[in-house]
């Protein structure tokens, strides 16, 4: 009875829909902190600790590395695998540790088991040093040497650090010759030698407009020659300063202060100081280039790549999108055919994303692209300008893909407006014109914005189409810089999304790059929530305007 | 495609003046037939509506004099508000609505080709059961169909607000607040806004669809004082539920049934010594 009762009243219906939203906000709880722990743990500097260690085969040696993992394991399993050990445990904890050294060492990630930990230590002057090639140092700072002679310094460590800064200031340096100097000349002379072509296609048989051309180019590769020897001599300066660095073993080695990107001491650092290299760490990732095939560095080409993509791709789906809205909701005919172009609109909405990503392919790249190239740049062929993936042609495909999200919500925006406003702008003598784009529009315009943030959050997160019309593993260089036209439309890019599978699936070192693919997701939804706030931000502004109405 | 629109305002209502004159040279002769001396704003010729297969009027004749306020009253769906929209042809929008007969307005056949649409509604203006503010401020809800019309001077738009705002009994409430959200104002006030909105571009008619149904009584007061004000200067065709408003407001009324015109008096006429059964049934509130 009082079940009955209980059932009667609603309550378990209530309680079904409470829970709901609990499990809900636990999950997105959960997958935002899973994301923000695992990835801010890569930029937090851990501890380094020494190991005095028999492996399995029983023989002593000393290992340094850092934490990264900890977990238990059955004792049967370990000896299956023919560890030597001993215990009586049943359960036995193994430690993963990060060793570095992948010169060195044949792991730079290595199981350690507890019982056979000898002794723990955690050296002060222990120091993790960030190198341009393979990886991570772990050891000690021995000694420095210029020119093959070595360094008598009180303060070896200071001494070292104002060594890096020096050479990060010569490295910046090189950067900007090559990339702005070199790239400019390079630029230049790629379009010399199309112009060659160009000229030899169209069969000019004049010789002034060839030895123009040569002129130019004698000129710029004479410009070349002197930032070439400019590179070299800084290259030499770079080479000057040497680093002793010791293993855990004692093996000592001699590393270029030209390699040293950034060195650390986790066991010797304040709290605050931790923060700093913390902040530090992350600011890199979010505005460096990833280095060591995308294993090491930073992500910035990524995170620009996503963006500007997603602009572009705003640009052409938001009046595109709205304006067939229109057309479809105030002038077509309501019969059978716009019923049937609305659900195929409808359905195209739900059609798997890859299908796109090979009409892309198959229609703008090698249809329009391929034309465009036979059109405009026959002189590069057959190396491909536009009949290759690129930005220009990503967008295009994204857009094709949010498009139905942006009609349906224009139309729905449309619906929405109250017959008697309409009327009232009629009333007063407004054509149709005249009351869409003056009362309507502004009025459907919270309902059309909501179209464009779903279409924004949908285009930001989308990564299968892109394989295929553009996206690489590695672009090498951005698709705006200093050259004219400025944004390169036809560049290829790196996006946030392609680069958390290249990372996590198809890096060379699995275990190095398993935090960078919690930080690069961790961004891709941060992105993602800045594009969407943005978006949300105008739409909420224009409901404001028009708040009254919504009944 | 609309080149009158584009002049401005002095010289359209020139124009107007003059259709003025040929719709008063054309009354001259109806008002010999019905003995009465008024002249005639709008006149209705058999005119039957069909919203598709359902016919909605019945040959309706009708004349409504210029300068008074005529009322509809009628049942529910008897066609009242339809033919009210037949005399700035808002029924265009309905698809599938056939109109035959003929609708003068001003003198103009109003189903002619030659007559331009937003121009018509720009003389005969309209005012909707629910009050329908633009979202936008007072200023520019009164300023909307100038601003169609193209006019931009400021200074001409000012006044012509503040015209139309105190001639709607507006302005001292909102003097103050020109450029606030049209939104905020009570129901009431919106209702009159509205009306100051269609007397804005001037137009020789006002056709008001139950302007007091969704207002209080007090509301409904100040909106029946005003259009005894506007009578003054604008023919008035006004659409209503409450017997009593038409009694009180209107110079003449036409009881409607059904789609047909069942009698069309003098207001006193009608309400208290009815020809037709049907009307009286409904007026001593039998029915309806």
């Amino acid at each position: 009875m009082i079940m009955r009762q209980w059932i009667k009243s609603g309550a378990p219906w209530i309680w079904l829909n409470a829970a709901a939203v609990a499990i809900l906000i636990l999950l997105v709880g959960g997958l935002v902190s899973m994301l923000v722990a695992r990835g801010f743990a890569h930029f937090w500097p851990t501890p380094v600790d020494r190991y005095v260690y028999d492996d399995r085969s029983n023989e002593r040696m000393t290992l340094m590395g850092q934490v990264r993992d900890r977990e238990t394991i059955s004792l049967a399993r370990l000896q299956e695998s023919g560890a030597a050990i001993e215990s009586d445990a049943n359960e036995i904890e193994r430690i993963l540790l990060k060793i570095g050294n992948r010169d060195l060492e044949d792991q730079d990630f290595r199981w350690i088991l507890t019982p056979n930990i000898r002794q723990q230590t955690r050296p002060l002057s222990a120091v993790v040093v960030e190198r341009a090639e393979w990886g991570v140092f772990i050891g000690y700072v021995r000694g420095l040497r210029r020119d093959g002679q070595l360094l008598q310094s009180s303060d070896v460590w200071e001494e070292f650090q104002a060594g890096i800064e020096q050479t990060a200031g010569l490295r910046a340096n090189i950067r900007e010759i090559e990339r702005d100097q070199v790239g400019k000349i390079n630029h230049r002379m790629e379009q010399l030698r199309l112009q060659e072509r160009r000229l030899l296609l169209d069969e000019v048989s004049a010789t002034e407009p060839f030895s123009e051309i040569e002129l130019e180019r004698n000129a710029l590769e004479a410009e070349y020659l002197k930032y070439e020897a400019r590179l070299a001599s800084l290259y030499e300066q770079s080479q000057k300063d040497t680093v002793i660095l010791e293993t855990a073993e004692g093996e000592q080695v001699q590393l270029s202060m030209a390699d040293v990107v950034k060195a650390w001491r986790p066991n010797d650092m304040s709290f605050s100081h931790k923060v700093m290299h913390f902040f530090g760490a992350f600011w890199a990732f979010v505005s460096e280039e990833p280095r060591e095939a995308n294993t090491e560095g930073g992500i910035f080409p990524a995170i620009f790549g996503t963006v500007l993509m997603v602009f572009i791709m705003t640009v052409v789906v938001f009046p595109f999108g709205v304006i067939a809205g229109i057309y479809l909701r105030e002038y077509a005919k309501q019969g059978l055919l716009t019923r049937t172009i609305r659900i195929a609109v409808s359905n195209l909405a739900g059609v798997p994303s890859i299908v796109y990503g090979v009409f892309g392919l198959g229609f703008f790249i090698y249809a329009v692209g391929g034309t465009i190239d036979e059109l405009f740049y026959e002189e590069a062929l057959p190396m491909p300008t536009f009949g290759t993936g690129g930005l220009f042609w990503a967008s295009l495909t994204l857009a094709l893909l949010t498009l139905p999200v942006v009609i349906i919500s224009t139309e729905e925006g449309l619906s929405r407006i109250p017959s008697s406003l309409r009327q009232g702008s009629l009333a007063l003598g407004a054509t149709r014109w005249e009351t869409l784009w003056r009362t309507v529009l502004p009025v459907a315009s919270p309902g059309i914005m909501t179209g464009l943030i779903l279409a924004v959050a949908r285009a930001a997160g989308e990564v299968a189409p892109l394989m295929l019309v553009g996206v690489v593993k590695l672009a090498p260089s951005l698709p705006v810089d200093g050259q004219f036209p400025f944004l390169h439309l036809e560049r290829k890019f790196m996006h946030l999304g392609f680069h958390i599978y290249d990372v996590g699936f198809q890096s060379p070192n699995v275990e190095a790059a398993r935090p960078l693919v919690y930080a690069t997701a961790m961004l891709l939804v941060l992105v993602t929530l800045l594009l969407n706030a943005a978006a949300i931000r105008l739409r909420n502004r224009l409901r404001e305007r028009y708040k009254g109405l919504e009944t | 495609m609309n080149q009158e629109r584009e002049l401005p305002l002095h010289t359209s209502a020139a124009a107007d003046t003059a259709a003025d004159d040929n719709a008063q040279i054309e009354l001259q002769v109806e008002s010999q037939q019905e003995s009465e001396q008024d002249v005639v704003a709008v006149t209705v010729r058999d005119l039957n509506l069909h919203y598709g297969k359902v016919q909605a009027l019945r040959d309706i004749n009708l004349d409504i004099p210029e300068k008074q306020v005529t009322a509809f009253i009628g049942p529910s769906g008897c066609g009242k508000s339809t033919l009210l929209r037949c005399f700035n042809r808002l029924n265009d929008l309905i698809p599938n609505c056939v109109i035959q007969g003929e609708i003068t307005v001003n003198g103009r056949n109003v189903h002619d080709a030659s007559v331009d649409v937003a121009e018509l509604r720009r003389s005969v203006g309209m005012v909707f059961q629910k009050p329908n503010p633009f979202p936008k401020s007072i200023f520019e809800n009164v300023a909307y169909g100038l601003r169609i019309q193209g006019i931009k001077r400021k200074q001409q738009l000012d006044r012509a607000v503040e015209s139309a705002l105190k001639g709607a009994a507006l302005w001292e409430e909102v003097k103050d607040r020109l450029n606030e959200s049209a939104l905020g104002l009570s129901g009431g006030q919106q209702q009159r806004l509205v009306i100051a909105r269609a007397i804005a571009v001037q137009p020789k008619v006002i056709l008001l669809d139950e302007p007091c149904s969704a207002l209080d009584p007090i509301s409904t007061l100040k909106v029946e004082e005003l259009i005894n004000e506007l009578k003054a200067q604008f023919t008035i065709i006004i659409v209503t539920h409450n017997m009593q408003q038409a009694a009180r407001v209107s110079d003449k009324t036409a009881f409607m049934y059904l789609g047909e015109m069942v009698e069309y008096d003098n207001t006193d006429q009608v309400f208290t010594n009815p020809r037709n059964k049907r009307t009286e049934d409904y007026i001593t509130g039998r029915y309806g």
